[in-house]
């Protein structure tokens, strides 16, 4: 036995999950694929007093992609499994920026457990997930026992491994806004020391182009290189209107490897992961270019 | 302080099991320790080398980032559950014989799980496939190769017998 004592309630739904983390708040931790959490218990960086098990609500689980009032988005209840996301042909294509990420998180037995809501809520600054979500503008539904609330990707990530979510709340639901857009592309890359491995730098980006080839919407992000996914609004909107010619692109790439502020470590200088974002914000831009460009 | 004891129940390779477990024993310390079943390794214990991988209801998973008791009214395929009816090695297991796809054979029973999963919802896959679908196995013998070699035969050889059926 690796992790220290615990113990452990099963939640049968969502409100029964919200009422226990108003009972127990600061000593519980919610548990859903446990892909991150079980290797920290294992190695003793927390140590949980409950473990709040929300594997079992079905009512966690579902991938929208039909039109019911959320014309523009695709709704994923946080409990579902990174693999059925992954086979998900509809969602592939309503928002395939996730499609493309999720082939880089971890591999086939960490995504058969590992969760959609799980990996967000965990927030780690490396992994694909978050990064998906800040580039994309997903939205977070935290509920509690006494209320729901939708937060923006902007403000859900605070720092490492920390969110806007509250001791009383629970992760219900991401919502991943579709680009309505005909020719749109997007690219998702990362450097690392093997596939599946914690990216060094990650990127992607989605872009859309009117009939005349030019920019009309842009995003694209960087992961591994701050204290939380990386999205620049800004540099993505100066892209708006261009050919996305390669000056354009060069100069989006440069500046937003200016503005991230990566760190050291065993694998990789703090230099060599802004080198990374620059080669692969570019790479990431032009890719989803050509792929817009090829939707004729 | 002494732990609480938790009751499960799991259909573990076609047998209902039931036990009193705390909440704090993986997957694969209770299926090694408890059960006996020691086809199942222990590599890392946090989720890199997939010496443990097993299937939860069909799927591989990493039994080491598992509690026992989230095991609870599945069922679990082991290593030990891979094997014919009558005991003999499945075609899969066979072609890991024929193409040398073990040595020391510390990786080979999540290997094999990880193979089966594949074979399962992919009888035909590409070398690609194969090398994506045992991404998460370390092994330090072979190179890889030959276990690929040995995915590859086996599916040849389990649509050949498909055929003749």
């Amino acid at each position: 036995m690796k992790s220290a004592t615990f113990e452990y309630i099963r939640a049968g739904s969502t409100a029964e999950a919200c009422e226990a983390l108003k009972q127990e708040g600061d000593s519980i931790k919610l548990i859903a694929g446990g892909q991150s959490l079980i290797p920290m218990m294992a190695m003793r960086l927390v140590r949980p007093a409950w473990l709040l098990d929300i594997n079992e609500v079905s009512a966690l689980k579902f991938i929208t992609t039909s039109d019911d009032g959320h014309r523009n988005a695709v709704r994923i209840g946080a409990c579902t499994r990174q693999s059925v996301v992954e086979r998900d042909k509809a969602l592939a294509e309503r928002v395939p920026l996730l499609r493309q990420a999720l082939g880089y998180v971890g591999h086939v037995q960490t995504r058969n457990r590992g969760t959609i809501g799980g990996s967000i809520a965990h927030a780690d600054p490396c992994a694909e997930l978050p990064l998906a979500a800040q580039i994309l503008g997903a939205s977070m539904i935290l509920r509690s026992s006494s209320a729901t609330r939708t937060v923006p990707a902007e403000t859900f990530f605070a720092g490492p491994m920390t969110t806007a979510t509250g001791a009383d709340e629970c992760l219900e639901e991401v919502r991943w806004p579709v680009w309505d857009e005909r020719r749109t592309g997007s690219a998702f890359t990362e450097i690392s020391t093997r596939h599946g491995d914690f990216a060094m730098v990650s990127a992607g980006a989605q872009i859309a182009l009117g009939d005349d080839g030019r920019c009309v919407r842009a995003s694209f992000g960087l992961g591994g290189v701050g204290q939380t996914p990386l999205a620049f609004p800004r540099l993505a909107q100066r892209l708006v209107g261009t050919q996305l010619e390669d000056e354009a692109v060069r100069s989006a790439a440069e500046d937003a490897a200016a503005e991230s502020d990566p760190g050291s470590d065993l694998f990789a200088t703090a230099a060599y992961r802004r080198h990374l974002a620059r080669v692969l914000t570019a790479r990431v831009i032009r890719a989803a270019c050509e792929q817009a460009r090829s939707k004729a | 302080m002494t732990d609480k004891l938790y009751p499960i129940e799991v259909e573990v390779n076609g047998v209902a099991r039931s036990a009193m477990v705390p909440a704090r024993v993986s997957l694969v310390d209770w299926l090694r320790e408890e059960l006996l079943l020691t086809g199942t390794h222990v590599g890392c214990e946090h989720g890199i080398c997939g010496a443990c991988s097993v299937m939860l209801d069909g799927e591989p998973v990493r039994s080491c980032l598992m509690f026992a008791w989230q095991a609870d009214g599945h069922r679990v395929t082991t290593v030990e559950g891979l094997a014919r009816p009558d005991g003999s090695l499945s075609i899969l297991q066979d072609s890991f014989c024929d193409s040398h796809a073990l040595q020391c054979g510390y990786c080979t029973p999540g290997m094999l799980i990880a193979a089966q999963g594949l074979l399962y919802t992919n009888p035909r896959p590409t070398d690609l496939q194969i090398r994506e679908a045992i991404a998460g196995n370390l092994c330090r013998c072979t190179g890889y190769q030959q276990i690929v070699d040995a995915v590859r035969s086996a599916a040849a050889r389990l649509a050949k017998e498909k055929g003749q059926r």
